[in-house]
């Protein structure tokens, strides 16, 4: 139907860095996201099974998401994250999502998935919110 | 005053929508698009490629995705047209509705929406016509 028109290649490769970096504060593990953009389909998945894994070896886990580094975010992200937020649920945990950019949190404002996620300004605020 | 137009067809496939998003993205920056506005465009464009390709078109490499936007330092217009059977935009539910918040899908065509000027889905679905000022307040979702 349309005209095959070649695209030329641009600059930017796919990001190479593991996309999350996990570090433990006593009971809570820490996820911090790595790359600037959470939007690549396959990235995204990634991202899922490590969540999806921490989670299912944690009796109860508590989970702390970084956003710090974070530009961009597609709605596949927003949905990997309430997936998480539902397995965490499902196991009576806590989930808590801190520094998030103005612009990224107003994607989960006018989604209105600020009411679901527990999001906090700073990391240590957050850490400080788990009981 | 500058004006940048850009027409391309691609397969269905992540790495060419990632390409063509990004050649429109620099397009912007490169009219003076300011960063809300870049931002708002970026998502947008990001969330209506994905459709076209995953929704639209299925990942079906036979079939591909038109993508033209023409840009001034005014505003935007982007049009992405997939060779999908299309759908009934008036079908699709509210994702900010208490019994769809925690549902996984459905914020792309709202993203969409509330991130760009004007905004009318046609040919069945198939085309989305997408229109964004370039102005620092505008739109604010609420």
């Amino acid at each position: 139907m349309f005209p095959d028109v070649p695209l030329a290649w641009m600059d930017g490769m796919a990001d190479v860095n593991p996309p999350v970096a996990l570090s433990r504060h006593k009971d809570i593990r820490v996820v911090e996201f790595t790359n600037s953009k959470i939007i690549d389909e396959l990235n995204i998945a990634e991202i899922g099974q490590t969540l999806t894994t921490i989670i299912d070896e944690a009796p109860t886990p508590k989970l702390l998401l970084d956003f710090g580094l974070v530009d961009h975010l597609s709605s596949a992200a927003l949905g990997m994250l309430i997936n998480a937020n539902g397995r965490i649920k499902a196991k009576n945990g806590q989930l808590r999502l801190a520094n998030i950019k103005p612009q990224i949190y107003e994607v989960f404002k006018i989604t209105q998935l600020n009411k679901l996620f527990h999001i906090h300004p700073t990391r240590q605020e957050a850490l400080a919110s788990f009981t | 005053m500058a004006k940048r137009s850009l027409s391309m067809t691609i397969p269905s496939d992540f790495e060419a929508g990632r390409r063509v998003k990004d050649r429109i993205v620099q397009a912007l920056v490169a009219v003076g698009f300011n960063h809300h506005s870049a931002f708002a465009v970026r998502l947008a464009l990001e969330e209506a490629i994905i459709n076209a390709i995953k929704h639209g078109n299925h990942l079906d490499h036979k079939k591909k995705v038109r993508v033209q936007a023409t840009v001034t330092p005014r505003r935007i217009e982007i049009i992405i047209e997939d060779q999908g059977s299309g759908f009934d935009r008036r079908r699709i539910p509210d994702p900010r509705a208490e019994e769809n918040l925690e549902k996984c899908s459905g914020r792309g065509i709202f993203l969409i929406e509330s991130y760009m000027d004007k905004v009318e889905w046609t040919h069945g679905g198939r085309r989305l016509r997408m229109i964004r000022k370039n102005q620092e307040n505008g739109p604010h979702p609420s």
